[in-house]
């Protein structure tokens, strides 16, 4: 296909979303079935998506396709600043086109399955139309080869975000939830303007290649490698609050509040993604520093929510946490520069945790809105289509071999393993070792809750009944691509496949090779295009590989035993540990107590700060207002005297002359025109003898 | 006999003039009245001419007197528009019963 074609597609894959949503929310109190014209619109998104993929990834998959115009340039204009051009563009390579290919995959089937999840809502068009607009800012994200659309859709998706988490606004909960993620998001863009700033002083440009060109050929913000990890970070700070890391990740599990297919779509699969796949996007701009930031970050994120997961009880709760904690764990993975592994993760991810957010879905519809894992319990055989997926997407997540989540999450810890005997940052190496483990003890933990077991619940449980086809096709498609079949034919490792060997290579790092983590450097002139780190790297990555697999494998296998001995067998209490470890139990139950933490903290802070403001209003300036105001008074009444006697007292006199005047010379006025003419006429014959004296 | 100069155009003019005035003064009748204002007008129009034939200005006379003749006939098609407007107000054109200017 041509340039041409390639731009009309993905013009096409933007902009129709957005069509849906308009035609969506301006006809939907009209038109009760016009949520139809929306899953049809998003339906031809995948369908084109397909076709770009296809076409991009089958037979141009070397090719960068860049399609831009000039929006403001002031040294056409005239201006003295001749520097200032900013350019929107869109950019489709491959990561952009797989990305583009998992969104709309994933945002049709989660509008099929919210045709019959959401069924009897009375803002039933208002929804699709919001999910319309959330597709159309994540294209722009995906698609967008500048810094600035990347910034206007990063916070487009914040505003579809906040509408969908509040979209049952009648309740508190979900109102409140709204706003906290506007909130927590907003700190984390605030971060990211600022880096936007200092990257715009610097380089005239919003566009990312020639961002990344300047860098290349030395020029650093305040002339400085410092000033360059600074910037790094401060737009990695979006991400931070986008992908709901540490310690901005408060937001992400009230956000359930929202309807349970959009907490599947934005709240696991692909907003919260945007954050990581910014990061893959900027990827060469990150200086070593910046690098290590991300990675401990991430490797934070990975772990404390992975241990606040294991206790708590409400379904889509348990899974929010391990979302943040997947979500850590791909941040992780690019920190580490283990680039290719961190956006595998986010593909495999987004694929088996919308299908764990549906199937969750599925089983709250069941339920009749029961999300309470303590309440649930042998709802295998009533749901089969439902428990079976949802073992698929257990499995995925848990890294169990023939699935995509092994490929992608032992990658992960192959890297993180080589990180720590490179470098000797041996503790991201733990962590990523302890989260695997404990992922697969509260996955199993939350299915054998859920699905085995006594029915504690009888009532709920006799009325259960499995979901109508709507929702179950949607599950079965993304069970099917948590194989490892669609990403490499060799079920052990991923390097084997065409998505690391074709589709997706490491940029090189653009920073100067003395800002570099020392393995980020080639070591020799002949640079192959897949190998941008040293050959030590490439060399202890292959031989971490093994040993990774085998501990992942036996932590993950010992998680899952826990799991079930506990709660499968019940051959240790589980109230038991609860009770031995009572501290630790109370402080994961709480969440670490983050949410008290930032209530006494930050929120008492804003609340002092505002009382002092509130006091400095109601009395320095109220009384600076009120003190002018009766000073003014005082003025108003000392004029007011001297209007009442002095000027009304002129203006009475010369109307009282005029009236004397007036009396005396009314005589003259008879009113006949004729006596004027003859006056008149007097008058100027005595003015001409006058003047002819 | 006797050869006519300005003098006789300038005497006949001031008649006309003082026609005018005195019918303007005198008449009751608002279109008597206009009449005069005619007399006014064309005694100023002879003196135009008369001055244009024994100065030495041209043709600006000339040009001037065609100029007040149409003035005056737009000044006599405002001025019986407003006759009858007089008329239909106070139901009279004797201009020595029109006397609201006193008021």
């Amino acid at each position: 296909m041509s340039e041409y074609n390639y731009t009309l597609l993905a013009l096409l894959v933007f902009f129709l979303p957005l069509l849906g949503f308009l035609v969506t929310i301006l006809l939907g109190k009209k038109f009760s079935k016009i949520y139809l014209f929306e899953v049809a619109i998003i339906t031809i998104v995948l369908i084109l998506s397909i076709v770009i993929g296809f076409f991009k990834l089958g037979f141009q998959v070397d090719e960068r396709i860049i399609s831009q115009f000039t929006w403001i340039d002031l040294k056409s204009a005239g201006t003295p600043y001749t520097s200032f051009i900013i350019e929107l563009g869109i950019v489709l390579d491959n990561i952009s086109v797989i990305m583009l290919f998992v969104v709309s995959l994933v945002s049709t089937l989660v509008h099929y399955f919210s045709i019959a999840y959401m069924k009897g809502d009375p803002r039933f068009n208002r929804y699709f139309a919001y999910l319309g607009l959330f597709t159309f800012s994540m294209m722009g994200i995906v698609l967008t080869h500048n810094f600035l659309m990347m910034y206007i859709f990063w916070e487009l998706v914040g505003v579809s975000s906040y509408l969908l988490i509040g979209f049952w606004y009648e309740k508190d909960s979900a109102s409140d939830a709204a706003k906290k993620a506007f909130l927590a998001n907003r700190v984390g863009d605030l971060g990211m303007l600022a880096g936007l700033l200092i990257l715009f002083t610097t380089y005239h440009t919003f566009t990312i290649d020639n961002v990344f060109g300047q860098i290349a050929l030395g020029v650093l913000p305040f002339n400085s490698e410092f000033w360059l990890t600074i910037m790094g970070v401060l737009l990695f700070c979006g991400a931070i609050g986008k992908s709901a890391q540490l310690p901005l990740h408060v937001w992400l599990p009230d956000a359930m509040e929202g309807p349970t297919p959009v907490s599947a779509l934005i709240h696991a699969a692909t907003m919260v993604a945007a954050g990581v796949y910014l990061v893959t996007r900027i990827f060469p701009l990150f200086t070593g520093d910046a690098l290590l930031f991300i990675a401990v970050v991430g490797a934070l994120s990975a772990l404390i929510p992975a241990t606040i997961a294991l206790t708590q009880n409400d379904i889509k709760k348990v899974l929010a946490y391990s979302t943040i904690s997947q979500l850590g764990y791909m941040i992780m993975a690019l920190g580490i520069g283990s680039y290719f592994y961190g956006y595998f993760h986010l593909i495999t991810h987004a694929f088996f945790k919308a299908g764990l957010f549906l199937a969750a879905g599925s089983v709250i519809h069941a339920m009749h809105h029961e999300q309470d894992i303590q309440n649930m319990g042998g709802l295998r055989k009533k749901l089969p289509i439902t428990y079976a997926t949802f073992l698929v997407f257990c499995l995925a997540i848990s890294g169990v071999p023939l699935t995509s989540g092994f490929l992608s999450k032992d990658g992960i810890l192959a890297g993180a393993l080589a990180f720590g005997s490179l470098t000797g940052h041996y503790l991201i190496t733990v962590v990523g070792f302890t989260v695997a483990m404990l992922t697969a003890f509260y996955m199993f933990r939350l299915l054998i809750l859920t699905f085995h077991g006594k029915p504690k619940d009888k009532h709920a449980y006799d009325h259960a009944h499995e979901s109508p086809a709507l929702m179950t096709v949607p599950l079965i498609i993304l069970a099917v691509l948590s194989f490892f079949a669609f990403y490499s034919f060799n079920p052990t490792t991923a390097e084997k496949g065409w998505v690391f060997e074709k589709w997706i290579q490491t940029p090189e790092s653009v920073v100067p090779e003395s800002a570099r983590y020392s393995f980020m450097v080639p070591e020799s002139e002949i640079r192959d295009r897949k190998i941008i780190h040293s050959e030590t790297y490439t060399k202890t990555v292959h031989d971490a590989h093994i040993p990774a697999v085998i501990l992942s494998l036996l932590l993950s296998g010992f998680g899952i035993l826990v799991a079930f001995t506990i709660y499968y067998w019940k051959k240790i209490s589980a109230d038991k540990i609860a009770n031995s470890l009572k501290p630790l139990y109370k402080f994961s139950l709480n969440k670490w107590y983050f949410d008290e933490l930032y209530d006494k903290t930050f929120i008492a802070f804003t609340m002092f700060l505002s009382k002092i403001l509130n006091w400095f209003d109601a009395k320095i300036i109220d009384g600076v207002v009120n003190g002018a105001a009766s000073v003014t008074r005082g003025f108003s009444k000392i004029s007011g005297g001297f209007d009442t006697i002095v000027i009304d007292g002129f203006v009475n006199f010369s109307a009282f002359f005029s009236g004397l005047v007036g009396i005396v010379l009314r005589k003259m006025q008879t009113g006949k025109v004729q006596v004027y003419i003859v006056l008149l006429i007097f008058s100027i014959v005595i003015l001409i003898f006058y003047f002819s004296r | 006999m006797m050869e006519v100069g300005l003098q006789h155009f300038l005497v006949v003019s001031a008649i006309l003039f003082s026609l005018g005035i005195f019918g303007v003064v005198t008449r009751k009748n608002a279109v008597m009245v206009l009449m005069g204002i005619e007399l006014i007008l064309n005694a100023a129009n002879i003196n135009f001419i008369a001055f244009a034939k024994y100065g030495n200005f041209g043709f600006d006379g000339q040009l001037i007197a065609l100029f007040v003749i149409v003035l005056a006939a737009a000044e006599a098609a405002i001025a019986l528009a407003i006759v009858l407007n007089i008329y239909k107000n106070f139901a009279t054109v004797n201009v020595d019963e029109i006397n609201k200017l006193k008021e």
